[in-house]
């Protein structure tokens, strides 16, 4: 194992108290204790692609991205505009509603897919479907299903029930109900999936001594579930909030941001409205960047938690 | 004196046992409905645009626009249309189809060798400051994939990326390798890292130890981060959108969404595509779908 060594670094003499030490022990310091000469190379060498993608692909547009909006006269310009005003509104209702229901609906879906039965089991491989499917075949099907006249929604209502359904699409907050409609249609599978995964890690020791104690269901939510996935709540929460500032696809094709460009979010509006075949997509940065406080105190909590609590998604 | 309490404790015992075991019963009867019924409102949810897209694509033109809620004619033609290419929007459709597959090939492939790579220098190799790396790949991760997009678009066009697959590749790998690292760290904390030291000294190199241990004892782990990686690829619309404008050079999806806002989209064709694209994925994930299941949640969810 010395010759070994001694091949690998020929220029080095061993450190003394490792070469005194046991030979087992010795390796294992040479290599936690950071490593040496050629070893050190190729593990230089093997981190250097995702560092080179790390610089090229996300360190120099994102300080290329400040550098764009930095100009200050661009957010006068930005806010000048109602439709930014009305977007901010439509950002903001858009995290705190479909995130909550989301992760909540998730939750809760959790809890049925752990019945047993056969069925459950075979409604669950339904339920993943929408996760399998990519977004945008999805979301034109969701989009033409939801049109007033021609959409199977409102062809459904008045087969089945003779009423007349509204033109989903057609006003601001129908269509905003749309987008989280069909966000949720998209993506709670996959949170149930996260979720039903956080139940079963729950030892089952832990239920069956609440059996004892006498504990019934809702009891077993209250005093069980919830505690022992507060933490996995938590980060989902802040995770999805982050994805749906910059959800481009659902109100993109959902509504296409009808009517009057009165449904768009601040990630959708400044790819579509300034960044579009404009040279300088100056003002598209600074819209999206004016989400930036938004995101910023949710990214230092959430590094803080996945840090601590090992929790990954 | 004992069998008198004894009888007495029998005559009280028994009708409360049977009204716990009646009301036990009626609450499982309950629990039984309502999870059924919740179960079909699941269902018809979750089928909802599924059968509405199928249901489209095997529409002809003029019953698209109707009442109905099944086809008049239920028809395959559409399907034959966007086989054979049959249509102008369609004349590329095989051409676009293959990119798009390449697209997601290769963003799986360098997925894995740039996630592989890394985790192995640090959670095997144990180089020096490997955390900073960790937790660089975990702020790449929180990033939104829009906010990226349109510094992005800006340099394509400066270094003439414009209409390149790469361009595309290399932003999908981005937002995949974060997740890679994350998911390979925690699953190589399960193989003992005894396998490397004997190979070690044996006298095997970092890049054989690599090869022929790290890859084959991570396989399930590959096939969790690959699928996802895939999935990630065929979700993708922006980039695409964004960076392939020219006919030549589009996917699937930027093609199909140039007609979306046409006077006359023609739906049913329009479906038909959607269903075609929409089937590798699908494949993929029902194939995986144990391993990738428990790759999401490995090493994870303890809370």
């Amino acid at each position: 194992m010395v010759d070994n060594i001694q091949t690998f670094q020929p220029a080095r003499p061993l450190p003394v108290q490792a070469a005194a030490a046991p030979r087992r022990r010795s390796w294992l310091r040479t290599m936690r204790g950071g490593l040496q000469g050629s070893e050190y190379t190729w593990a230089l060498a093997f981190l250097v692609p995702y560092v080179a993608v790390f610089i090229a692909f996300v360190a120099y547009p994102v300080a290329y991205g400040f550098w764009m909006g930095s100009k200050l006269s661009l957010y006068s310009e930005a806010f000048s505009d109602p439709i930014y005003w009305k977007t901010v509104v439509n950002t903001l209702v858009y995290m705190a509603v479909d995130v909550n229901l989301e992760i909540f609906l998730a939750l809760i879906l959790s809890g049925f897919f752990m019945r047993r039965g056969w069925w459950v089991k075979a409604l669950l491989m339904l339920w993943v479907l929408p996760w399998a499917i990519p977004e945008m075949p999805a979301y034109i099907s969701i989009h033409w299903m939801l049109n007033g006249d021609y959409g199977l929604l409102n062809n459904a209502l008045w087969t089945l029930f003779h009423v007349n359904g509204p033109a989903w699409l057609d006003t601001r907050w129908l269509g905003f109900f749309s987008i989280v409609a069909s966000h949720l249609w998209k993506w709670v599978p996959f949170w149930t999936v996260i979720m039903l995964a956080g139940r079963m890690a729950i030892p089952s020791e832990i239920h069956e001594a609440a059996e004892v104690d006498g504990a019934t269901g809702l009891r077993h939510f209250a005093y069980i579930t919830v505690p022992m996935l507060a933490n996995l709540y938590l980060v989902a929460t802040l995770l999805l909030t982050i994805f749906l500032v910059g959800d481009f696809n659902t109100p993109y094709f959902i509504t296409g941001g009808g009517p009057a460009m009165s449904t768009f979010t601040l990630g959708t509006l400044g790819v579509v409205q300034y960044t579009l075949g404009m040279a300088e997509p100056r003002l598209g940065v600074a819209t999206v960047l004016t989400a930036m406080p938004l995101i910023i105190p949710l990214v230092i909590i959430l590094m803080r938690k996945l840090r601590t609590a090992q929790v990954q998604l | 004196m004992t069998t008198t309490t004894a009888e007495i404790g029998r005559r009280t015992a028994v009708p409360d046992m049977q009204r716990i075991r009646r009301v036990a019963r009626r609450r499982h009867i309950i629990a039984n409905i309502g999870s059924a019924l919740l179960g079909i409102v699941l269902m018809i949810w979750t089928l909802g645009p599924l059968y509405n897209i199928v249901m489209v694509s095997l529409e002809g033109h003029d019953d698209v626009f109707g009442s109905r809620i099944w086809p008049q004619y239920a028809t395959l033609h559409e399907y034959w249309l966007v086989v054979t290419q049959g249509y102008w929007y369609l004349d590329f459709f095989w051409e676009q189809f293959a990119r798009s597959a390449y697209l997601g090939a290769a963003v799986t492939f360098f997925t894995l060798l740039i996630g592989s790579l890394t985790s192995f220098a640090i959670s095997r190799m144990r180089i020096r400051h490997g955390w900073v790396i960790t937790n660089v790949a975990l702020l790449t991760y929180v990033i939104p994939a829009s906010f990226l997009a349109i510094p992005f678009y800006r340099l394509a066009q400066d270094y003439g990326m414009m209409n390149n697959l790469w361009a595309v590749i290399a932003a999908l790998v981005t937002f995949a390798t974060p997740y890679s690292i994350f998911i390979f760290q925690n699953y190589s904390a399960s193989i003992p890292i005894e396998l490397d030291e004997s190979a070690r000294i044996d006298g095997a190199s970092p890049i054989h130890i690599y090869l022929r241990i790290y890859l084959p004892m991570m396989a399930p782990a590959l096939v969790a981060v690959g699928t996802y990686a895939l999935l990630l690829a065929w979700n993708d619309y922006l980039y695409q959108f964004l960076l392939l404008s020219d006919k030549a050079s589009m996917t699937v999806p930027v093609a199909l969404a140039q007609f979306l806002n046409s006077d006359e989209a023609p739906w049913n064709l329009m479906m038909a595509t959607a269903v075609i694209y929409a089937l590798p994925p699908i494949a993929t994930y029902y194939a995986f779908r144990k391993r990738m299941t428990a790759g999401l949640t490995m090493g994870g969810v303890k809370g």
